[in-house]
């Protein structure tokens, strides 16, 4: 599971609470704990959001050090999973940001075109359905995830927050610095775009 | 009657998120309706929407967690904080 669940059970909440303390008091087997429950987590998001090995190790090192740091700020509102989660999430994004990219698409190209009365330039073809065998499925995967990669970074991390880690509309509007309103515009041209990319992999081929 | 005209194919596809999440106005859901009862492109266009969006579930749903975590990582990250 990529998200961690939102609202946890009161036994881990309790657990939580009391870790929270442990740590708080500087008890070094509790931050050996916190590690050891959630690296793995940490480590599958970070693969999802960075996909280079070792970058993601780095990004999961530098966020349970982040999380250290901001322990005074955790209200313990959310789970420490959910809590840990936005943290990787966002040393991700710092990272992302500041990868050095080939150059990408521009964004405006991978929006539909349109005449001057506002039809379709030319008639969107039919798509064939998702496949069903799982290897098909596997081999899907693989070519959504490449494509993913190929997005303008505007694009490609709204998908990432949104579509693949789960964070809501306002966690995610928050994390990127834009309001809601604009973040949901966003999502919406993020995913045109990957319509745009993914469609001569769809459309049927007229024999 | 009215002859109010169709909403373009522009319009309607500016809307789809919306459609979707059953945000749009009632009478804006109506033109969006009534413009893809006659646009077989615009069908296709939604239908193409809906498969990427359910593309991207799969590939939520596939993404697991990983088996283990390198031990190198885990000391790192203990060492690491002790700075
Ligand atoms: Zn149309």
């Amino acid at each position: 599971m990529p998200t961690t669940p939102l609202n946890p059970s009161p036994a881990v909440r309790c657990d939580d609470a009391r870790l929270l303390e442990r740590l708080r008091g500087g008890d070094d087997d509790a931050f050996d704990l916190l590690v050891r429950v959630h690296a793995r987590a940490l480590l599958a998001t970070a693969r999802r959001m960075l996909g280079v090995e070792s970058d993601s190790q780095d990004a999961v090192q530098e966020a349970f050090l982040s999380a250290y740091r901001g322990l005074s700020a955790f209200d313990g509102r959310a789970s420490v999973a959910t809590w840990l989660h936005r943290i990787v999430v966002n040393t991700c994004l710092m990272r992302l940001r500041a990868a050095r990219r080939k150059p990408e698409h521009s964004p405006l190209s991978l929006l539909p075109e349109y005449l001057e009365d506002g039809h379709q330039r030319t008639d969107t073809r039919p798509w064939r359905a998702l496949p069903t065998q799982t290897l098909e499925r596997v081999e899907l995967c693989r070519l959504v995830r490449a494509t993913i990669d190929e997005l303008p970074m505007v694009h490609r991390e709204v998908i990432l927050l949104r579509d693949i880690e789960g964070l809501g509309t306002d966690e995610a509007a928050a994390m990127l610095g834009i309001s809601a309103g604009a973040l949901k515009v966003r999502l919406h041209r993020a995913r045109q775009a990957l319509r745009t990319l993914l469609e001569p992999h769809f459309v049927e081929v007229l024999s | 009657m009215s002859e109010r005209p169709y909403i373009t194919c522009r319009e309607l596809i500016d809307f789809i998120a919306d459609w979707r999440e059953g945000t749009l106005a009632p009478t804006e859901r109506f033109e969006f309706e009534r413009h893809l009862a006659v646009c077989p492109s615009c069908v296709a266009y939604l239908d193409s929407y809906e498969t990427t969006v359910a593309a991207l579930a799969l590939l939520r749903e596939r993404e697991a967690p990983p088996a283990e975590v390198p031990p190198a990582l885990l000391d790192a990250i203990r060492k690491a904080r002790r700075g």
